[in-house]
């Protein structure tokens, strides 16, 4: 059974097609990296597989069920372009709040686990109002693994991250996939994606232009899938 | 995690963002305020206009100063994209409003309860005569308020002119509403308890409590997910 599949899936606004009969199967225990152009559809596409959006046709699978539902949900980790955090809690309120809404056995101890292992132990009591971009960025991380999800969905994870959170977001991201868990993640940040990923999806003007297994090639030249297989 | 304790969780962490910041209640409070305080200039009631006058005015007041809070309700997820969170979260739609609509309730209720006793002061009025049956109609037309309000806080979270948009859906929908509490807060003000014929008005509150609520917590996982 496919980790995330994605069957024939058309998404329209108004009149326009933003994905057009995108098919997709990612094997559990693979890192697909989902490249593609501003506008590709990528964050559309992610955002109907983490279940924040219904498909005009076609399905989304997780585990061979519906992204809706309570347990899929609960497999599921997702960091989107903005960090989904509160600035008005503290850091360890932030991830103890989530930890309920997870429904871990023990939120606090999780919580305070996850801030030390993304360096913000010092400052878990801190408002993160008061937090710099990259310690926020850091606790958006914690928040997306805290429930340990099966899978991860990310968009744009590299974007505007600080040298200290690209490295914690990567170690976290080689631990998962050592555990066996799923990541898919969209990315403009072709080297780091490719270094992770183990299959690659260009996506072109809502259409699936190219999927496979990622290549040896690929790494050496990122630019590679675009040159090849992208419409201009 | 057990719903109930998905709506508290999601209750308290409103009501917790909403006591740091502030942001809704000292509008809603001060709103409230200054509207009593203009009508009483403007008009200078008779205490027997004012008992006549006491349901409308009042509950002008607590919908208008409401509407403030319920603005905030799903706008404050909008920083940071925290809905997205929330809507991944594994707990129901209905506990997500159910939480929100608690929170409001609770804002909302602290407003009307600060309003009163300044209305029987600058309207010099004792309303407290049948104060347990004034709670209840308290109660049954706040949580009235707050659960349209909730829920077109939601639809309306992610339009522009959402502070614009909110009132115009909300008020409509809620006329039986506020004229059954206007009539029964009239009432009771003026020390009249609720008799026979004014059950019914009492009767359609409750009513409309459970409809609403019943057909908010259908609709809200179309709403936040389309």
């Amino acid at each position: 059974m496919s980790a995330v599949a994605v069957d024939g899936v058309w998404k329209f606004y108004g009149d326009f097609p933003a994905l057009r009969d995108v098919r997709l199967e990612v094997p559990p225990g693979s890192c697909l990296a989902l490249i593609g152009r501003n506008g590709a559809g990528k964050t559309t596409l992610l955002r109907i597989v983490a279940g924040f959006s219904r498909p005009g046709r076609g399905q989304v699978r997780i585990f061979g069920n519906p992204p809706r539902e309570t347990e899929t949900r609960r497999q599921v980790g997702f960091i989107g372009h903005g960090i989904s955090v509160y600035d008005e809690l503290s850091a360890l309120e932030n991830l103890t709040l989530f930890g309920r809404l997870y429904g871990l056995a023990n939120p606090r101890r999780s919580a305070l686990e996850w801030l030390e292992r993304t360096g913000l132990e010092r400052v878990r009591n801190g408002l993160v109002r008061e937090f710099s971009r990259g310690m926020r960025q850091r606790l958006a991380v914690a928040r997306a693994f805290l429930h340990e999800p099966s899978v991860l969905l990310l968009d744009e994870p590299f974007t505007a991250l600080d040298d200290r959170a690209v490295a914690v977001l990567q170690t976290l991201l080689r631990d998962a996939l050592a555990k066996g868990k799923t990541i898919v993640m969209s990315t403009h940040q072709l080297r780091e994606a490719l270094e992770l990923a183990s299959h690659v999806a260009l996506l072109n003007r809502g259409q699936v232009a190219f999927y496979g297994p990622r290549t040896p090639e690929m790494v050496a030249d990122p630019g590679l899938v675009y040159a090849r297989y992208s419409e201009g | 995690m057990g719903f109930f304790r998905q709506v508290f969780v999601i209750a308290v962490k409103d009501l917790r963002a909403e006591i740091r910041t502030k942001e809704a209640i000292n509008a809603s409070f001060a709103f409230a305020l200054v509207i009593l305080l203009l009508f009483s200039f403007a008009f200078d009631p008779s205490a027997e206009t004012t008992r006549e006058i006491s349901g409308g005015l009042l509950w002008i007041v607590f919908a208008f100063a409401g509407a403030l809070v319920l603005n905030r309700s799903f706008a404050r997820e909008l920083p940071n994209d925290c809905l997205d969170a929330l809507i991944a979260a594994p707990i129901s739609g209905a506990a997500l409003f159910l939480g929100k609509a608690l929170a409001n309730f609770l804002l909302v209720s602290a407003v009307e309860l600060v309003s009163l006793p300044v209305f029987g002061i600058f309207y010099n009025v004792r309303w407290t005569s049948q104060f347990w049956e004034l709670m209840l109609v308290l109660a049954l037309g706040t949580w009235a308020l707050t659960v349209i309000g909730t829920i077109f806080s939601a639809l309306t979270v992610n339009i522009r002119l959402r502070e614009v948009m909110l009132p115009m859906l909300t008020y409509p929908i809620l006329v039986p509403a506020l004229l059954g509490a206007m009539q029964l807060t009239t009432d009771l003000v003026a020390g009249r308890p609720i008799g026979p014929d004014t059950a019914a008005w009492l009767k359609m509150l409750i009513g409309f409590d459970v409809v609403y609520t019943a057909v908010s917590l259908v609709l809200v996982e179309t709403v936040l997910v389309g």
